[in-house]
């Protein structure tokens, strides 16, 4: 009788002590404004229904991300609000295997996200932070996984026409923290985010006015208001390529050849892959070889990896 | 010229801000040490009445460090303590508004600092500074080791004091390299004693914050500072130390833990209020505050456990042992709703009893 197991009792005395918790402040957050309560139980489910249910998004690559270690996850950044961030944070945390505790992405942010209060706070409070040296090095000391996207808006406000084209890689930055904390580069190659908010414009004077580096004009925003806001549901294709040992070059920081060299090979590695994953998407949406013969440029050089990835 | 040998084996040790609690309870604290010889306390002022009894035992000299440095070099100490740094103006006080504070953390350390250089005893100075010291911009770091350099000049009127403090302790490390020189760079204190701006603030009903943020928030508690500043002392440890309780804590964190209700204002309101504060003559809050509330500060301790061998008080601790002295319980205390989450628990399974749910029952 009373052995009985009661599934809702136990749901609602669970979801009553964590308002407690949060009401009472008993939680914890560290250095960087991370808090671990807020993200597993607010933040991740909300973005996992987009990741699993909207973008269906696959993930490859599992087994390259380390089951404990700094390392540093580079990825081609996208989709006019960066959204792609987020759900790279969602599949890593979810699709890490192994023993121990589940993982982190910690993601380093351009500053205007800090500049602008509410934003400022829930970047933090996911784990988030400010992308500089010192932050990232910080991080990857302590043996966290941190994502970095080194095209920054100049990736994630690129008009449509440009989707997949990798920009210019900053100042190699990323490169620099790897070397001086030793933490092996993963590459990550994002295809899908491109589409869901197709930039085909921009209203400076709106952008200068919000304090934001962009106002996009897509084909539903802003002429449909908050529904233009409704990312499309593209079908997204995340791959976590082999990781990049830093070791051998790490006294080498100092020298810019071997900082831009390195810088350059993982964009190498993340455009071909993008070329990749793009074909084989466009193969199983749509089983015609030529469907892409009127892109941009790139993806003919992209077609024997393309016959060698999609078996 | 070496100067003569002095009779007694200890030190002396001069103080500056005895008038003050921190000043007169490192005092205190010194004068009660069997390694010093004699403490003397420097204040503009008589201290107040409920300083008195610390300073039992301690030499006062009251001397204005703003005209009268000279008589803290006549004392020939071995030891100078700079803990005359003002962390805000006198709200008491018309005549002590921000003018005031600039010219005794500015002007009064600069008179303090060209008195050392000539005095022939001196072997130490240890100085409190803050961790204002680091500014506050939106592209600061998360935390700041020692090394940071502060990315803009903050618009809080102590943190500018800071500033220029520290740059003329640069100045006097140049000039006297065989010197020792100490800067402890304190987080806001707290404690179940202290009286500060942030513990007055922890203890209104409802606390205004900035609309939008929740800053990362580190605090040192005072038994803390106490021990590193008097260690600084009788120990030598050169260099500049962050000085804080591990950790962090977030405002609304600690708004909640103290049960009191937040009031988010947005930015600009605040400021604006603050400047009319000035204008009123009434200095609880200023862009100091406004600053801190906007951009978190949180420093790496790393440097001080290593060199002193001892680490503060989490923030978290600190935090509490303030909230157990001095803020009475406010309406949303930690009992008050784990009573309510009991009342509610226990008010939802007397409902289902009456109304059983058969779906979500499984045997276990």
């Amino acid at each position: 009788m009373t052995q009985q197991v009661d599934v809702w009792d136990r749901r609602l005395a669970a979801g009553l002590a964590f308002l407690r918790r949060r009401l009472a402040g008993a939680y914890e957050v560290d250095e960087f404004g991370f808090d671990p309560e807020l993200t597993d139980s607010v933040f991740y489910p909300l973005l996992r229904l987009l990741y699993q249910r909207w973008f269906r998004t696959e993930l490859r690559g599992v087994e390259n991300l380390p089951a404990t270690g700094p390392a540093l996850v580079v990825a081609n950044h996208s989709g006019t609000i960066g959204l792609d961030a987020m759900m790279l944070a969602v599949g890593v945390h979810d699709a890490q295997h192994g023993p121990g505790p589940r993982r982190y992405l910690r993601l380093l942010g351009a500053d205007f996200l800090f500049r602008a209060p509410v934003l400022s706070e829930l970047t933090r409070k996911s784990g988030g932070t400010l992308a500089c040296q010192p932050d990232a090095e910080r991080l990857l000391r302590g043996g966290e996984l941190v994502g970095v996207f080194p095209e920054g808006l100049k990736g994630v406000g690129k008009p449509y026409r440009d989707r997949y084209r990798l920009q210019r890689f900053g100042r190699g930055g990323f490169v620099a923290a790897a070397l001086r904390t030793g933490a092996p580069i993963l590459p990550v190659s994002i295809v899908g985010a491109e589409e869901i908010y197709p930039k085909i414009g921009d209203i400076p004077p709106l952008a200068r006015l919000l304090g934001l580096p962009y106002f996009p004009v897509t084909p539903t925003f802003p002429w449909l208001g908050p529904l233009g806001l409704v990312p499309l549901p593209s079908k997204w294709l995340i791959e976590i390529g082999e990781p990049i040992d830093t070791t051998p070059w790490r006294g080498q920081v100092d020298d810019p050849l071997v900082v831009f060299n390195l810088a350059d090979r993982v964009r190498q590695i993340i455009q071909q892959t993008l070329y990749r994953l793009l074909d084989e998407r466009s193969h199983r949406l749509r089983p015609r070889p030529d469907a892409h013969s009127d892109d941009p440029a790139g993806h003919r050089h992209a077609a024997p990896h393309a016959a060698a990835g999609s078996i | 010229m070496a100067p003569p040998p002095r009779p007694g084996t200890g030190q002396v040790v001069a103080v500056t801000g005895v008038g003050r609690y921190l000043g007169a309870r490192v005092a205190s604290r010194l004068a009660a040490d069997p390694r010093v010889d004699h403490v003397i306390g420097v204040a503009a002022e008589p201290p107040r009445p409920e300083l008195a009894p610390l300073l039992e035992r301690v030499e006062l000299v009251e001397a204005d460090l703003v005209t009268d440095a000279a008589t803290v070099g006549a004392l020939d100490p071995d030891v100078v303590v700079h803990l005359g740094v003002v962390t805000g103006p006198d709200s008491g006080r018309e005549d002590r508004g921000r003018a005031w504070m600039k010219e005794q953390n500015v002007i009064g350390t600069m008179q303090l600092l060209a008195v050392c250089q000539r005095a022939t005893r001196l072997r130490k100075l240890v100085l409190r500074s803050s961790t204002a010291a680091y500014g506050a911009s939106f592209n600061d770091p998360a935390v700041f080791t020692e090394e940071t350099e502060p990315r803009e000049v903050p618009r809080g009127g102590f943190a500018r004091d800071i500033l220029d403090i520290e740059g003329y302790v640069r100045a006097f490390r140049r000039r006297c390299p065989e010197a020792i020189v100490t800067v402890l760079r304190l987080a806001p204190l707290i404690g179940s004693a202290a009286d500060t701006t942030l513990t007055r603030y922890f203890a209104q009903p409802v606390v205004p914050t900035v609309l939008g943020r929740d800053p990362r928030l580190q605090f040192l508690h005072v038994d803390d500072a106490l021990d590193i500043l008097h260690r600084s002392v009788v120990e030598d440890h050169p260099g500049t130390y962050n000085v804080a309780g591990p950790g962090v804590i977030l405002l609304s964190q600690a708004i909640r833990r103290a049960g009191r209700v937040p009031l988010p204002v947005v930015e600009s309101g605040l400021s604006s209020a603050a400047a009319i504060a000035k204008r009123l003559g009434w200095y609880g809050f200023g862009l100091d505050q406004v600053d801190l509330f906007v951009h978190g500060r949180v420093v790496d301790t790393t440097r001080l456990t290593k060199e002193y061998g001892v680490t503060p008080r989490t923030t978290a601790e600190a935090f509490a042992d303030f909230l157990r002295g001095r803020v009475p319980a406010g309406v949303l205390s930690a009992e008050r709703l784990a009573g309510v989450e009991r009342a509610v628990l226990a008010g939802v399974r007397r409902l289902r009893r009456w109304a059983p749910v058969g779906q979500g029952r499984e045997s276990g």
